[in-house]
């Protein structure tokens, strides 16, 4: 077996291990036990994304073209960790505490919300990060190459485009599998990270052992080590000041801005106890990573020939000292970088290309009826997909156009520069209360331009998208515009030189937008919740809104977050405002929340005008806008106390209103059962009177009418016992004297027999079940729950007004509870009616069907008696019953 | 101990805390300001500049890796810090 083919196989095995891990992640997470998943240690090696192959295979080149000057891109980000508490713990806690998915989403969400804001963020990253993908999928293929060279025989060169075409479609595969299982961007993609840190232990190890292979195995030791290093071409330190001091600079702007830096530091972020520790340990990462890079780039230098491209020593130097192992090990730390920032980088703007420019237009040109009819989650995971596959084409695309040439090897720093012009509307946005929207924009557009002009287009050569007459006299021969000496600068480094011009125009226009502009009141509310971070933990709420919007909400909710989640939620905070069910009263406190969970998976833009358009009612109200404005004056804060004070109470009120309706109505409906119930024994009464009178008094009647007649008083006596029947099980089931008869046994054949006592399935009724889901053991007394699964079933087969009926059974298994729905397809019941359905005696409307309104009171008592509970879901199609019942571990624990 | 001395020996704490906070602001400063020294060495005409400054940048690497991670070890988020304080309210001088 060759060298190659056995570096095909390691490098198969390894991507099948990188799923596993991130399979066996997943399910860790899924089945709760992950809390090492969220460990300080984890998070550190998932931030050494910033280490791609640029580094891994391109510090090496840069150390032995220009010396020590490489360290500075491990410098920046160094200085910025250790510096965590003045920078990036604001950062975590605005991430954290605004739902932040992404820095578009940040930079939108602090100048209020806006889109236009987010897509040109989300264009600049899309521009900045392309090349970058690109450049890891060259290096895959040129360390491919290499050791296809060092083979004896070069006949099987393998095509780099193949070979390009392979990674980005197995990194597609893989990101779209284990980014997108959760719509919410703010949960940990448990998967990815552990894979991710899985990787960084492999690319640390590798370039270590590189490095020990060197300095002990080629050199003879450190001092040996360091007279080469005397002896070598770059033995004299000379760097440019400039050079040095705007690297470091640059390297640690790019640290905070790069869209997936930004994912790992802020997003996946879960508490400061994470950041105290990557504080040193993440520096301590970087150091380990450079500390060979000297030695390794002196000895190649040494011994490789001239014309061997220094960027691939870290791969060459073992191959041609026959070391194939070292070599295959080496080949997978170049691999890991590469796949790890493209998979972090492809999260990273899939979820802003979704969320600021699919979902916006989607729900441009669906309108209103989208969000209340539309299936949201769907499309928005689509669009997440599709923006995955879409970045990783256009890397594709772009390695092809450029051919590999060196135009690659110099984009690292050009996207640097690209992503640093975030930096300004970033830090305003956190430190500088007055930075406005059209500040940023300005900003933005300035750097961004003067990026593109100065260094992107040129960075494709002359002649190629900039004509060379433009690089030697400027555009229209004025000459203090070329892109390489703007106004008159010459002889400077070229990415200094744009990185000074681009920033110091973006600065100017960020400062001198925001001092001119005046912000909108929502604007200013998000600048004050962004600057005062730290001090204040909740911000004020922002919506007012009816209690017929809740309703509504909850099916906007459903749609975006999944219909569990939403429920939780709703029903979560309905307790907390002391509400049964899961309609909670739409509070700006409610509404906040509810915006904040719908901005973690459509972004903050979007959630806000989905919320906007339900609601309707003011975004800002009086109170946020008294929290803004300092000069605000006591009279004025104290009316705005009233004002909600008053709204507290109308809210009360309503609540007293609506438990002063709740009794009234049972007593009106006690009266009508006490008539009812007279009626009800009356009626089979006089029937048995007269009949038996009958029987009693006349003396010739034929055995037919003798027995018909006896028929008829047996029928109206089991009627009137049934009616008793009921009666008294009520009494005992609300007397606590009832025993249970525990037995086990499935929940699918629990349900066959309820739907056959109920009446059958057919004839005109439909009942849909998914039989696979029904396959639960149950260990609960079955002759009871059996009773409440008939009465839900004949309640819908009576009750249910559509033609033709259908009720479908969905059972689901959630956090050691079964949980059982029932949904038929008619009009449902009411909201007003909600309240009572579980009273006693309670019949809804003239139904034509007959009963005394027991069933549903004797359901509720049931299952109050086995432990669990049932309740009327609301925000379906028809009339829902939900029945929840804790499984037979959890009984068994808690008795 | 008498209630007297529980307010001084928190506010003793709180100031400890608010100084390490502030050496954990000037921490990048100084590792900014001092990564850049080796610049001002180019005038010396030695050969094995390169060497120097290659020690020098990692030996101050650790350094500062070092008193990053003593400054963060200590340096608690407020809320743990407060409610330490509290908690130590019932044996007060007992650290």
């Amino acid at each position: 077996m060759t060298v190659l083919n056995l570096l095909v196989l390691v490098c198969l095995l390894y991507v099948v291990l990188l799923f596993g891990v991130a399979f066996a992640a997943d399910r860790a997470a899924r089945i709760g036990r992950a809390s090492w998943l969220r460990s300080s240690a984890v998070y550190t090696l998932s931030l050494s994304i910033y280490c791609t192959a640029w580094t891994f295979y391109g510090a090496v080149g840069f150390a032995a073209r220009s010396g020590l000057e490489f360290v500075t891109i491990y410098l920046g980000p160094t200085l910025v960790m250790i510096g965590w508490w003045w920078t990036l713990r604001r950062l975590v806690r605005v991430g954290r505490s605004q739902r932040i998915t992404s820095i578009a989403d940040l930079i939108s969400s602090r100048y209020g919300k806006s889109n236009l804001l987010a897509v040109l963020v989300t264009v600049l990253a899309v521009v900045g990060t392309t090349p970058y993908i690109a450049l890891q999928l060259q290096s895959v293929t040129l360390s491919f190459a290499a050791f296809a060279k060092a083979e004896p025989s070069p006949t099987a060169l393998p095509d780099m485009q193949s070979t390009a075409l392979w990674v980005a479609a197995g990194l597609a595969v893989f990101t779209i599998l284990f980014g997108t299982r959760n719509l919410d961007a703010n949960e940990r993609h448990h998967g990815v990270v552990m894979a991710i840190a899985m990787e960084a232990v492999v690319k640390l190890c590798a370039l270590l052992a590189v490095g020990v292979f060197v300095v002990w195995g080629l050199s003879g030791g450190i001092g040996a080590t360091l007279a080469r290093i005397e002896a070598s071409p770059i033995a004299r330190f000379e760097v440019s000041g400039s050079r040095w001091v705007g690297l470091t600079l640059l390297s640690a702007m790019a640290f905070l801005t790069l869209p997936r830096m930004f994912q790992v530091l802020v997003v996946e972020n879960e508490e400061d106890e994470h950041l105290r520790t990557a504080a040193w340990a993440f520096p301590t990462y970087l150091m380990l990573m450079s500390l060979f890079v000297v030695p390794i780039a002196v000895v190649g230098l040494e011994l490789l020939p001239a014309d061997a491209n220094p960027d691939l020593f870290v791969l060459t130097l073992p191959l041609s000292e026959g070391r194939d192992g070292l070599a295959i090990l080496s080949f997978l730390g170049g691999f890991s970088s590469a796949t790890s920032m493209v998979i972090v980088a492809a999260i990273a703007l899939s979820t802003m290309v979704s969320n600021h420019v699919v979902m916006p237009i989607w729900l441009h040109y669906s309108g209103r009826a989208a969000v209340v009819a539309g299936d949201v989650r769907t499309v928005a995971l689509m669009a997440r997909r599709l923006s995955i596959g879409g970045v990783l084409f256009l890397g594709y695309i772009y390695f092809r156009l450029s051919g590999g040439g060196t135009a690659l090897a110099a984009i690292g720093l050009i996207a640097f520069v690209g992503v640093a012009q975030f930096l300004p509307a970033l830090m305003g946005g956190l430190f500088w209360r007055g930075a406005t929207r059209i500040g940023a924009l300005a900003g933005l557009a300035f750097g961004a331009a003067v990026w593109l002009y100065c260094l992107f287009l040129p960075s494709f050569g002359p002649s190629v998208l900039l004509p060379q007459a433009v690089f030697d006299h400027g555009p229209w021969g004025l000459s203090w515009l070329r892109p390489r000496a703007l106004f008159g600068t010459e002889g400077m480094d070229p990415v200094i030189h744009a990185l000074m011009w681009s920033l110091l125009l973006n600065v100017s226009a960020f400062v001198l937008g925001s001092l001119l502009s005046f912000p909108q009141p929502l604007e200013r509310l998000q600048g004050a919740q962004f600057v005062n971070a730290s001090d204040r933990a909740n911000a004020p709420g922002g919506w007012s809104g009816g209690m017929a919007q809740s309703e509504d909400l909850l099916l906007m909710a459903q749609r975006i977050m999944g219909a569990r989640e939403a429920q939780a939620l709703f029903a979560s905070a309905a307790r907390r405002q002391g509400v049964s069910g899961y309609l909670p009263e739409p509070s700006p406190d409610f509404l906040q929340e509810l915006e904040r969970a719908l901005a973690g998976s459509v972004g903050a833009a979007t959630a806000h005008a989905m919320v906007g358009q339900i609601v309707g009612g003011a975004s800002v109200t009086v109170e946020d806008l008294m929290a803004v404005a300092d000069e605000a004056a006591q009279i004025m804060e104290y009316s705005s106390q009233l004002e909600a004070k008053s709204q507290e109470l109308a809210r009360t009120a309503r609540q007293l209103r609506q438990a002063n309706e709740t009794l009234t109505q049972i007593s009106v409906q006690k009266d009508g059962f006490l008539s009812q119930i007279s009626h009800e024994l009356r009626t089979p009464m006089t029937s048995i009177r007269a009949f038996s009178e009958i029987l009693r008094d006349t003396q010739d009647l034929t055995p037919d009418e003798q027995s018909k007649y006896a028929t008829i008083i047996h029928d109206e006596t089991v009627r009137l016992t049934r009616l008793l029947d009921d009666l008294l099980d009520l009494s005992v089931l609300e007397n606590g004297q009832v025993d249970l008869n525990i037995q086990t046994g499935t929940l699918e054949a629990l349900l066959d027999r309820s739907v056959r006592a109920a009446g059958g399935d057919g004839e005109g009724f439909r009942i849909l079940r998914d039989r696979g889901s029904e396959q639960v053991e149950l260990a609960t007394d079955l002759d009871r729950l059996a009773q409440v699964f008939i009465n839900l079933i004949s309640n819908a087969r009576k009750y249910c007004d559509a033609i033709p009926p259908v009720l479908s059974i969905r059972a689901t298994v959630a956090e050691g509870r079964l949980v059982v729905d029932f949904v038929d397809n008619g009009s449902g019941i009411s909201t007003d009616k909600h309240a009572v359905i579980f009273e006693k005696f309670s019949r809804i409307g003239q139904t034509k069907a007959s009963g005394a309104g027991l069933g549903l009171a004797i359901c509720r008592e049931i299952m109050e008696r086995l432990g669990g509970d049932i309740s009327y879901l609301p925000g379906q199609k028809g009339a829902a019953f939900r029945v929840t019942l804790p499984l037979a571990e959890d009984r068994m624990a808690a008795q | 101990m008498s209630p007297e001395h529980t307010p001084l020996f928190l506010a003793r704490r709180g100031y400890r805390r608010r100084r390490l906070a502030d050496a954990a602001r000037v921490l990048p400063l100084f590792g900014g300001a001092l990564f850049c020294l080796p610049l001002l060495w180019k005038g010396t005409e030695r050969a094995g500049g390169t060497v120097q400054a290659l020690i020098y940048v990692f030996g101050l690497w650790v350094v500062l890796i070092t008193v990053s991670a003593l400054i963060s070890r200590h340096l608690s988020p407020e809320e743990q810090a407060q409610d330490s304080g509290r908690g130590g309210d019932g044996g007060a001088g007992t650290r």
